[in-house]
C-alpha cells in the first residue's frame, strides 16, 4: 500500500465521555472504532508510513505487525475515513 | 415496552424558518415559526449543552437559513468546544469569506450547500430568487477556507433531466460529497406533489447516469442518491427507526423525532422550554410512540424486513392513511399501497393530458 495514511478532510477522531469510547465523526456518520483501531488512527498524521506506525504501536502493545496495521487502515479506507498521501 | 433506548447521535437544530429562497419542494411545515417565537441565544446554547450531555455528537445547524441568525458564531463555538461535529446546512446566501473564516476558526467542520439546478436560469426559477450565482461564489469560499463541502440537490420533475449536469457542477465546485435526493413529500412539498413528481421515464434515464458517475468518481466525490420512494417496492428505513439516532429541534424549541413529525397531529409535541431534553428523549410519549416493534401491525409485525426498514416512515403513513401506526403505504405489502398507486396514476394522467399544475412557491406563512 502506497504512502502515508491520514484522516480524510472533514473526518475527526475524538473521545466521547458519554459513551466512554473513541468516535470517528464525519459529515453524515459516526463510527465507533475499537481500542486497537483508535490507537492506529491516532497515529495517522500523514507523515508516518505503516512501518513507523507499527513501530510506535509496538511500544504500547505487544506483537504488532505492519500487516495488522495495513488491514485496519484498509477497512477505514473503504469507509472513506482514511486516505493516503 | 421492552426497548433499549440508545443515546442520540445527531441533532438537527433548525435555528430559524426564515429563508431567502422559495423552493416549492420545501419540506418545512406549511405553517412556519415566526421570528419572535424563535429560541434565544441563551436557550439554543442550553439546548446544545443538553444535547451533548445526552450523547449527541453531530450538530447540524440548519433552518431555513441559519446564517440569518446573528448568534450563529456563538452556537458553532459552543457545539464545537463540547466536542461535537458541527455541520452548517445553508443556501449559501450570505456566506462571505470573513464569516466562514470565523466559523471555521470556531470549529465548524463541514458545509452542506443546497443547489437547485445545473444552470442559473433553471436554478433561479426553482429557488424563486436570484441565488445560483451566489451559491457558486459560496462554494468557492468554502474551498478557499479549506472546509469539506457537500452539495445537496433535491430532485423533481423540473430538474431531473439535469442529473448529469448537476454531477458535473458538483465536481466543478470541488464537492467532496453530492447528495442527489428525490423530493420527499412533506410540509410544503406535499402541496406541489403533482408538479414535483418525476416521471418513470426521468427516473429510468437518471439511473445509469448516476451509476456511471458513482464508479467514475469513486475516491474523489461520494455520490449519495436518494430514490423516489413512491415508485419503490419497499419503504425507506426512515430515520433508521423512530427516536433511534437523531432528534430535531424546531426554531420555536419543539423537539421532534424527525423533521416532519409535527404533521402527526395525534402525538403531543414536546418543547425544550417546558421539559428537559433528556427526559423528552427517554420518557416522552412522542419519542416512545414508535420505538421498537410493539407498535407494529400486520403486515409489519411478522415481516422479515421489519428490522431493516422499521415499517418505513410514520409521517407518510399518517399523511396517506390517517394512521401513524400503519405500514408505510409505499410498501408493496401494505394494504394501503393502492393509495400510492392511485397518486402515481393521477400524476401520470396529469402529465399525459398536459394538466400538470404550476409550482406553488414557498411563502413565509407564519403561525400567528
Amino acid at each position: 500500500m502506497p504512502g502515508k495514511p491520514r484522516l480524510r478532510r472533514g473526518v475527526r477522531l475524538t473521545f466521547d465521555k458519554v459513551r466512554d469510547t473513541h468516535v470517528l465523526l464525519f459529515p453524515e456518520g459516526v463510527l465507533v472504532p475499537n481500542a486497537t483501531a483508535a490507537a492506529v488512527l491516532e497515529l495517522c498524521d500523514g507523515a508516518s508510513d505503516v512501518d513507523q506506525i507499527a513501530a510506535r504501536l509496538g511500544t504500547r502493545f505487544r506483537g504488532v505487525r505492519a500487516e495488522d496495521v495495513t488491514d485496519v487502515l484498509a477497512r477505514f479506507e473503504d469507509r472513506r475515513v482514511v486516505e493516503w498521501t | 415496552m421492552d426497548v433499549t433506548v440508545e443515546p442520540p447521535l445527531g441533532m438537527l437544530a433548525e435555528l430559524t424558518h426564515r429563508c431567502p429562497l422559495h423552493c416549492p419542494y420545501c419540506s418545512n411545515p406549511v405553517e412556519l415559526a415566526a421570528k419572535r417565537d424563535e429560541l434565544t441565544t441563551e436557550q439554543w446554547l442550553a439546548v446544545i449543552e443538553a444535547a451533548r450531555d445526552l450523547g449527541v455528537l453531530q450538530v447540524h445547524l440548519s433552518g431555513g437559513e441559519p446564517l440569518l441568525r446573528p448568534d450563529l458564531p456563538e452556537l458553532v463555538s459552543r457545539a464545537s468546544d463540547l466536542g461535537c461535529y458541527v455541520n452548517l446546512v445553508t443556501s449559501g446566501l450570505g456566506l462571505t469569506k470573513p464569516r466562514l473564516t470565523d466559523l471555521a476558526e470556531r470549529g465548524l467542520a463541514h458545509v452542506q450547500l443546497s443547489v437547485q439546478g445545473a444552470d442559473a436560469a433553471r436554478a433561479d426559477l426553482i429557488a424563486g430568487a436570484k441565488a445560483h450565482a451566489r451559491k457558486i461564489d459560496a462554494a468557492a469560499v468554502v474551498h478557499e477556507v479549506g472546509l469539506p463541502l457537500s452539495v445537496n440537490v433535491v430532485l423533481h420533475r423540473a430538474n431531473h433531466d439535469q442529473v448529469g449536469a448537476l454531477i458535473a457542477l458538483a465536481e466543478q465546485l470541488g464537492a467532496d460529497r453530492l447528495e442527489l435526493a428525490n423530493t420527499q413529500y412533506y410540509g410544503w412539498a406535499l402541496r406541489n406533489r403533482t408538479a414535483l413528481m418525476p416521471t418513470p421515464g426521468q427516473l429510468a434515464a437518471a439511473e445509469p447516469i448516476v451509476r456511471a458517475a458513482v464508479e467514475r468518481l469513486r475516491g474523489r466525490m461520494e455520490i449519495v442518491y436518494v430514490v423516489a420512494d413512491y415508485y419503490e417496492k419497499y419503504p425507506k428505513p426512515c430515520m433508521y427507526g423512530w427516536g433511534a439516532r437523531q432528534l430535531t429541534v424546531a426554531p420555536n424549541g419543539d423537539v421532534l423525532p424527525c423533521p416532519a413529525a409535527s404533521v402527526i397531529t395525534t402525538l403531543p409535541v414536546e418543547n425544550v422550554r417546558s421539559r428537559p431534553l433528556a427526559e423528552i428523549w427517554y420518557e416522552s410519549e412522542s419519542f416512545n410512540a414508535f420505538r421498537g416493534e410493539d407498535w407494529m401491525r400486520d403486515p409489519c409485525r411478522t415481516c422479515d424486513f421489519r428490522a431493516r426498514d422499521f415499517g418505513g416512515c410514520r409521517c407518510q403513513a399518517f399523511m396517506l392513511t390517517g394512521d401513524a401506526s400503519a405500514t408505510d403505504p409505499v410498501c408493496s405489502r401494505s394494504p394501503d399501497r393502492s393509495v400510492v398507486d392511485g397518486i402515481l396514476a393521477a400524476e401520470d394522467a396529469a402529465v399525459r393530458s398536459g394538466g400538470v399544475p404550476e409550482f406553488v412557491m414557498r411563502t413565509p406563512t407564519v403561525v400567528r
